[in-house]
């Protein structure tokens, strides 16, 4: 390897990024012929991803990187082996084919640079992701991938569903993400090491630790969110509000598969166990029944595939969970055939739609006239899915049923369940192909008429590289199948599987799925009647039940900050000191730290103890006074007995300073006060009166406890020495109180200056500011609404007026 | 000495906080003037407390001559009265516009930042 490598493929991850930062402004300059361009960034790391092909078949692994924060040896580095590649090979290789496909999808549409721009974003995360080495680089590319694609379903932000299905893909794909974090977090701890590679020899201490269940179910949580598995499938349907190269690429080819990636990068430290070769199967079958019969109930294109996908999915989470030699090439070889079959239909929907205006299958019929070049990839796109050779799909259904046939009630149920599965897949595939070309032309809103080269280009290719990929199936196993197959199984795998039919029990199981599938094609307009009534019958399914969540979540919200925030200042006020008493008390309690009983101080003089019973009484005066007027003169007595007691000990500073605030204080207080029409005494009733009183009283008394408890330690005067010692030395003044404040402390008394000098601002704003007439009600944004013209608003209130 | 300051502490605190849990404007007003004296009498009394001897060191010395009141808290208080006293002028003229403009001084029938009546937030997407 060139020392020039670790750079360019440094480069070649970043190129998306680069991508979607220039896509706006070429788009507005060349128009929709600008994705020429921008699909070389893709095409270029294709490119360069290709060149690793020899190094990984022959069993090696690309690693590099560079240091990201050192101190928790979190680093940005990547681990490019057979699993890696092949998806970065297919993210590059789809999403080239995407860009261009996006570009006729979209011609006409304002905003076609922000979509390219959300797509290639979300090309670099997907990117990113399947490359990561280090577990953090891992996780933030995974939320990316989560948040570009909140993006591009909520491209079309002014319909409600498509804001719905964002929101929802991101609550239930982000909520996954922070779970797959915490798993990761777990494994860290449990393993001590933070890169995937380093991981792979570990799996051992992972599955011998007593937290291997905890980090299993929180990487599941992520995985299974991700991927769309049953009961989390229902985002993924509803995302299918996004432009259709968006659900092309991200909900079928891609980012759907990253929770797969995950289970397969992770196969070899957390599989082999009882927990992961039972979850995993079991939610994989259940999800695949699931999505296939909810896909036979739809009449839209684009909701018949998503349904697959999800059971595709199933299939795929199922077929890791096994982990068998065979079970992983399976998953290997359907999860290549998905991406290229699946990518293929899908665009051949956004075709029919985009030539006819319609995408409900039973409004369509006889297209194979007008839309050629759709009907043979479509064909050639359905045959893979139905595994049928000479396609890729063929491949992978033939191992799929040699990897699950054993003779044990276990793996016959399975065998069962990818028999009904793949049926009701070949069913939809077919359906797909062929109800829209063949029979009698009907009427369509559009005059059917072929897509232009931008838009057949993508699924062309698509299918034939499932014909080729199978044709040529021994190069596709060397650089493609093997390579991953052992990244996935951890140790070296040969796939070697072939078109030629072997007579066995695999060849026998796929004759009953095809006999089977055409049973179900035959009566299609009954089962999907039967599905529906059945769905009807049970009525409540996830999809209803997040709305459910969001709604209870918002009125729960609402009201526990009715609970916390009354709006009462009473209520603040009480909590507030109820607090203050316990964090005072408690602690005294619990630790037994209580002050020693005070002594009487026998040198207490007569003339101190009568200024502290003048305080008293001036306190009590304030709470018994009967108007505003003797409240207001009895805080001035309470001020000035504690001005003197400052003068008797000590501090004839503090003293000046009291008396001076205290009158101006009390002076102010009344001037303003005369001046309101208030009424005098306190109108608690006197329940409410004690247990004010009592919680002031405990405040009090922990204040009072605290004090002696402090007092009865031993004194430290450390500081005090040093003031004392240097005050005249250093800093040239006899008064030490005055040093301190503006000499050694002088910042702080800046800083004192300038909050009098802002609270003055503030006084002087809030008398100069006079309050006009209650305002206009805001008025809430409303995006369905066609933005207003400037003054429009202005011109709309005088109208009111005048009426 | 230092027991009949806790106890000062201690009722000048309890006052305090009695009037700040009324609902009038005005009480709560007084409770703060009060709070500041409890919160200065409170540092004044942890730093020890020391008869009629300023810390003031005379013109021909270095250092006192004797021993004279902690000059630690009393810097401290110094500031503290001054930001207190400027806070409670804050306090009072907000009060006074709060007065003019809802025409209460019931803390109860101050519902304008968060009303009564608020609208539950919209429940869809």
């Amino acid at each position: 390897m060139s020392a020039a490598a670790p750079s360019l493929t440094f480069l070649a991850l970043c190129l998306p990024f680069l991508a979607a930062l220039v896509a706006p402004a070429l788009t507005r300059r060349m128009g929709h012929n600008a994705v020429w361009i921008l699909a070389l960034a893709p095409a270029l790391a294709f490119i360069h991803f290709l060149g690793f092909l020899p190094a990984v078949a022959d069993g090696g692994a690309i690693t590099g990187g560079y240091a990201w924060v050192p101190s928790f040896r979190v680093s940005f580095s990547w681990l490019i082996d057979g699993l890696s590649l092949t998806f970065a090979l297919l993210i590059t290789g789809i999403g080239t084919l995407i860009v261009l496909y996006s570009g006729g999808y979209l011609k006409d549409d304002a905003h076609l640079g922000r979509f390219l721009s959300f797509m290639f974003m979300f090309m670099g995360a997907m990117l990113g992701l399947v490359v990561s080495d280090g577990f953090l680089m891992l996780f933030v590319f995974w939320e990316l991938t989560s948040i570009t694609s909140f993006l591009l379903i909520g491209f079309d932000h002014t319909r409600e569903a498509s804001r719905r299905a964002a929101i929802q893909a991101l609550v239930v794909t982000g909520t996954g993400g922070l779970a797959l974090l915490a798993g990761l977090i777990v494994i860290w701890n449990i393993t001590g090491v933070t890169q995937l590679s380093e991981l792979i020899g570990l799996g051992d201490v992972l599955r011998e630790s007593p937290f291997y269940l905890m980090a299993l179910v929180l990487v599941l949580g992520g995985a299974f969110t991700k991927s769309a598995q049953f009961p989390f499938h229902f985002w993924l349907p509803n995302a299918m509000e996004a432009p259709t190269p968006v659900s092309a690429y991200l909900h079928s080819a891609t980012m759907v598969k990253a929770g797969i990636y995950l289970l397969m990068r992770l196969n070899p430290v957390l599989g082999d166990t009882a927990a992961w070769t039972t979850i995993l199967p079991v939610f994989g079958g259940v999800t695949l029944l699931v999505g296939t019969f909810l896909a036979i109930r739809q009449t839209d294109l684009k909701q018949m595939l998503a349904y697959t996908t999800v059971s595709s999915l199933g299939l795929l989470v199922m077929l890791t969970g096994f982990g068998s030699d065979h079970a992983i090439a399976a998953a290997v070889l359907y999860l290549v055939a998905h991406s290229m079959f699946k990518g293929c239909l899908f665009m051949v929907a956004g075709l029919i739609d985009h030539g006819t205006g319609s995408r409900d299958i039973t409004r369509l019929g006889g297209l194979r006239a007008a839309m050629p070049i759709t009907f043979a990839a479509a064909m050639a796109a359905a045959f893979s899915m139905g595994g049928l050779p000479p396609f890729f799909g063929f491949l992978g259904k033939e191992e799929i049923y040699e990897a699950l046939w054993h003779a044990d009630t276990w793996s016959l149920a399975f065998v069962a369940v990818a028999v009904i599965g793949n049926g009701l897949m070949f069913v939809i595939g077919f359906a797909v192909a062929i109800k829209p070309f063949f029979g009698p032309v009907r009427e369509t809103p559009l005059h059917a008429h072929e897509g232009p080269a931008l838009m057949w280009i993508g699924p062309a290719v698509l299918a034939l590289g499932g014909l080729v990929a199978a044709l040529v199936s021994p190069v596709t196993h060397r650089f493609v199948s093997s390579p991953m197959a052992s990244a996935v199984h951890g140790a070296p795998e040969l796939v070697t599987i072939s078109l030629i039919p072997h007579i066995g029990a695999p060849l026998l199981l796929s004759l009953i799925t095809i006999v089977f599938a055409v049973a179900v094609y035959l009566g299609l307009d009954r089962a999907r009647r039967f599905a529906d009534r059945s769905l009807r019958a049970i009525g409540w399914g996830p999809d209803r039940g997040f709305d459910q969540f969001m709604s209870g979540l918002v009125r729960g919200s609402r009201r526990i900050t009715g609970v916390m925030q009354p709006g009462r200042l009473d209520i603040y006020m009480g909590v507030t000191f109820v607090f203050i008493a316990l964090a005072l008390l408690v602690p005294m309690a619990v630790y037994d730290e209580w002050p020693a009983r005070p002594v009487w101080p026998e040198d207490a003089a007569f003339h101190e103890l009568t200024i502290m019973a003048i305080a008293f009484i001036g306190l009590l005066a304030v709470i018994y006074a009967r108007d505003r007027l003797t409240a207001i003169v009895s805080l001035g007595i309470q001020g000035f007995a504690v001005a003197l007691i400052f003068m008797l000990f000590g501090a004839p500073d503090l003293s000046f300073t009291q008396f001076m605030v205290e009158t101006l204080s009390v002076v102010i207080l009344a001037l303003v006060m005369t001046r309101l029409r208030l009424t005098a005494a306190d109108h608690r009733p006197t329940g409410q009166k004690l247990i004010d009183f009592s919680i002031a009283l405990a405040c009090g008394t922990g204040f009072m406890l605290y004090l002696l408890a402090v007092t009865q330690q031993p004194f430290r005067p450390y500081l005090s020495e040093f003031f004392e010692a240097y005050s005249k030395v250093i800093a040239h003044g006899g008064n030490i109180v005055n040093v301190i404040i503006v000499d050694f402390r002088g910042t702080d008394t800046l800083g004192e200056i300038a909050v009098v000098m802002i609270t003055g601002l503030a006084i002087l704003s809030l008398i100069r500011v006079r309050a006009s007439r209650p305002d206009q009600p805001i008025v809430d944004n409303d995006p369905d609404s066609e933005p207003t013209p400037t003054g429009a608003w202005r011109k709309g209130r005088k109208l009111g007026e005048g009426a | 000495m230092e027991a009949l300051f806790a106890l000062l502490v201690g009722a000048l605190f309890t006052v305090s906080i009695y009037l700040f849990l009324s609902k009038h404007i005005i009480r709560i007003l007084m409770g703060a003037a009060i709070l500041g004296n409890a919160v200065n009498l409170l540092i004044f009394t942890a730093g020890r407390v020391t008869r009629e001897v300023p810390p003031i060191i005379p013109p021909e010395f270095d250092v006192p001559q004797s021993v004279v009141a902690n000059p630690l808290p009393q810097a401290l208080i110094l500031t503290a009265i001054v930001i207190s006293f400027s806070f409670f002028a804050f306090l009072l003229v907000l009060g006074y516009r709060a007065y003019q403009d809802l025409e209460t001084d019931d803390s109860d029938e101050m519902r304008v930042a968060e009303p009564v009546d608020d609208v539950p937030p919209p429940l869809g997407y």
